[in-house]
């Protein structure tokens, strides 16, 4: 009683919130629940089960009927446990990578070897029947792009970031512009460089197909944003580090690789998390140029299809739901993170 | 030579340009080479062609027959207007919402916490994907459209309303509100000089208000207070006359605007949380009521937190409105793709968007830049 009195009812106008928004919510939640619980059909039931509910309950069996193809976009059936194997294989790494006793270079290593593995599970060669990236499809390629991304951007981003850190006006020059160049133009622009102009950049002979052209897009834009964020981190070291490791004689690489950048990558993890969310979702824009990942797999999974397409509000929430819990426990982490690491620091402050 | 710093620079520098300079050699020659076997011609004469393909909704004259440039300008102001009207919507819903998320009502303060949860960790594409989807299939079709009297229909095809008759009374009208506005901003800045000069506070909020509204009005009623209005009449099957807000314009403004409201509420919680206590408590002290706290010692303070990652929200969005192309809002990466597609001047096209986007970009930066240099802390 103590705890409602305190927290709804503190002063008149509280209360008047309080029951404007009992009213709002008894308004909208109970036909919300209704329509996507109780009246819904679930599981693999045949669509008249759902034209017999229609508008009053969601149709969830055309995420029984279209499941495959969703997750899978058109990739050949048979095969389609080599994608499902090569999620599980991204999706642990990106929760090892989350814990911090595993933060070492080790991990890098067993990136790297992940990234192999996942091409060789996805393409195939060497004992797998291959499978043209054309055909790849669904939620391992919005995994892929945004995982990749991330891993060959950060690089990308570190060069960038030192770059425009740097003595040389030159190399300083050629930073700046390409990082506010790229960040200054929306994505949906740069894919359409990559699926329009790659083609044209390149001899004849040379053909790299779609979805690379756009990984490549991708890493692209996001090394820029990557940039910026480690370059917070490289301000952050203090210069008395800078000015040591010159004392000892340490060449520019070595003092970056040894002393700097550990220390700046450190700081830059939190700012580097959130990129990753927001890449993870931005992927979703490869939509516009036609390529397969998880939102166009589930676009053309209703579109196509004359008798399920009514029920396309029902696919994209199923969607939304994915994209949300991946999105939302990441930025939990994030969050989590961000205070763990800035409590650690103030703790050495205060000492 | 190699062991001096300096030399050292200069000759790494020196092989960056090379290398630089050879890769934009090797990719022009590839790009020359490519468009002459298709038979493209580089540069901008197309824009004066004949553009042959209609867009859907334009707030300046433009028909097929048009010229490109003439299109690209129509992308440009969609683009612009669309951004426009969703910064404005957007700070409004976040500023409340952000209020909502500090409130010490659990209640209010829980609904905004996952208000915000929900929105910035969808992609804004499905969203605007889903409004579309929303605004065209559930609407009745035009012959059962919802009325609203007889001055708005809600149809498929978007939201009908009438609109007065373009006049005289209504153009003066307009004028006298640019006035009014510029005559409150001397006002406002007459009454701050005599109140810092002589402690006397003159009065600012009903002179503003006539200033705002009475001016208008006026010029309305000395025009000749015409009713006139331009009201949507059923012909065929479709309406015609009125104004039309098109499901795809509207579809992209609730999208846009609702996104990035949620973080302009974690922007605006976070200026706020920013401001000492102390201040808060002071200002009581000094027996100021809530509302002059919020407004001369709260918010002049929590802006210079809040301005910075604002000014990167509204990048943001007018850097988002370029996903109405997926919904078939004619903005301007709309338009440059239906260019590419009918001339193959794909560089020209990407060239041109992104040179605006740029520009953009730049000027939204100068603009807050100027202002945050307004309101920013004068140290001692």
């Amino acid at each position: 009683m103590d705890w409602i009195k305190k927290n709804l009812f503190s002063s008149p106008l509280n209360s008047a919130l309080t029951i404007l928004f009992v009213g709002l919510l008894v308004w909208l939640v109970p036909p919300a629940v209704n329509w996507l619980f109780i009246k819904a059909v679930w599981g693999p039931q045949p669509i008249e089960a759902c034209d017999a509910v229609r508008g009053q309950g969601a149709c969830w069996a055309v995420v029984w009927e279209k499941f495959r193809v969703m997750v899978f976009g058109v990739y050949p059936y048979a095969e389609q446990w080599r994608p499902t194997l090569a999620m599980i294989i991204l999706i642990g790494m990106i929760g090892v990578s989350t814990l911090r006793q595993f933060w070492r270079p080790a991990l890098g290593l067993a990136w790297i070897a992940a990234i192999v593995v996942v091409f060789w599970l996805m393409g195939g060669g060497f004992g797998l029947t291959p499978i043209r990236t054309e055909q790849w499809g669904g939620l391992p390629v919005t995994l892929i792009l945004s995982v990749f991304g991330i891993a060959f951007g950060f690089p990308v981003g570190i060069l960038f970031a030192l770059g425009r850190r740097s003595k040389l006006p030159i190399v300083k020059a050629i930073s700046v512009v390409y990082i506010e160049v790229v960040r200054g133009v929306p994505l949906i622009t740069v894919l359409f460089m990559a699926s329009v102009m790659f083609a044209l950049f390149l001899p004849e002979q040379l053909r790299i197909d779609n979805l690379i052209r756009a990984q490549v897009a991708i890493i692209l834009f996001v090394g820029a944003y990557l940039a910026e964020a480690i370059r917070g981190g490289l301000q952050a070291v203090p210069k008395g580090q800078t000015e040591a490791a010159e004392a000892l004689g340490l060449p520019y690489w070595k003092m970056m690789g040894l002393v700097i950048l550990p220390q700046a990558l450190r700081i830059s993890i939190p700012p580097i998390v959130n990129s990753f969310i927001a890449l993870f979702k931005d992927t979703s824009l490869v939509l516009i140029i036609a390529i397969y990942d998880f939102s166009y797999a589930v676009k053309k999974s209703v579109e196509t299809d004359f008798a399920w397409k009514k029920y396309f509000v029902e696919a994209f929430l199923f969607s939304i739901v994915v994209y949300w819990i991946f999105c939302f426990t990441m930025s939990r982490y994030s969050q989590k993170l961000e205070r763990d690491l800035s409590r650690g620091r103030n703790r050495v402050d205060a000492h | 030579m190699l062991a001096n710093e300096k030399t050292r620079g200069i000759f790494w520098q020196i092989v960056l340009v090379l290398a630089v300079v050879a890769t934009g050699w090797y990719l022009v020659t590839n790009t020359q080479a490519n468009l002459a076997a298709r038979n493209i011609s580089v540069g901008f004469d197309f824009l004066q062609r004949e553009a042959g393909f209609e867009i859907g909704e334009s707030l300046i004259a433009y028909s097929a027959t048009s010229s490109y440039s003439r299109a690209f300008l129509v992308g440009l102001t969609n683009t612009l207007f669309v951004a426009a009207l969703g910064i404005i919507l957007a700070t409004l819903i976040g500023v409340i919402v952000g209020i909502m998320r500090l409130s010490d009502n659990w209640l209010v303060s829980k609904v905004a916490a996952w208000y915000v949860e929900i929105m910035r960790n969808i992609p804004l594409l499905l969203q605007l994907l889903v409004w579309y989807g929303l605004v065209t299939e559930l609407l009745p079709p035009v012959r059962q459209s919802i009325q609203f009297g007889e001055f708005a229909f809600l149809n498929q095809r978007g939201l009908r309303i009438a609109w007065p008759e373009p006049s005289m009374a209504l153009d003066m009208a307009g004028w006298a509100l640019l006035i009014g506005i510029l005559l409150l901003w001397f006002w406002r800045r007459h009454a701050h000089k005599v109140q810092v000069e002589t402690g006397r506070q003159l009065p600012v909020f009903w002179p503003g208000v006539g200033l705002i509204l009475g001016l208008p009005i006026l010029a309305w009623l000395l025009g000749g207070a015409p009713m006139g209005m331009d009201v949507p009449k059923l012909q065929g099957f479709n309406f015609s006359g009125g104004k039309l807000l098109s499901p795809e314009f509207s579809a992209l403004l609730i999208g846009l605007s609702t996104y990035t409201a949620a973080f302009i509420a974690e922007v605006v919680r976070a200026g706020i949380l920013s401001v000492d206590r102390g201040q808060t408590e002071a200002s009581m002290a000094l027996g100021l009521s809530p509302a002059q706290r919020l407004r001369l010692v709260t918010l002049p303070q929590a802006l210079r937190v809040i301005i910075p990652p604002m000014t990167s929200q509204y990048l943001n969005l007018t850097k988002n409105s370029s996903l109405g192309v997926a919904i078939g809002y004619p903005e301007l990466v709309a338009v440059a793709n239906t260019t590419m597609n009918q001339t193959g001047q794909a560089i020209e096209a990407i060239a041109i968007t992104m040179a605006v986007y740029l520009v953009i970009s730049l000027v939204i930066s100068i603009g807050m830049n100027w202002y945050n240099e307004r309101v920013k802390l004068v140290e001692r």
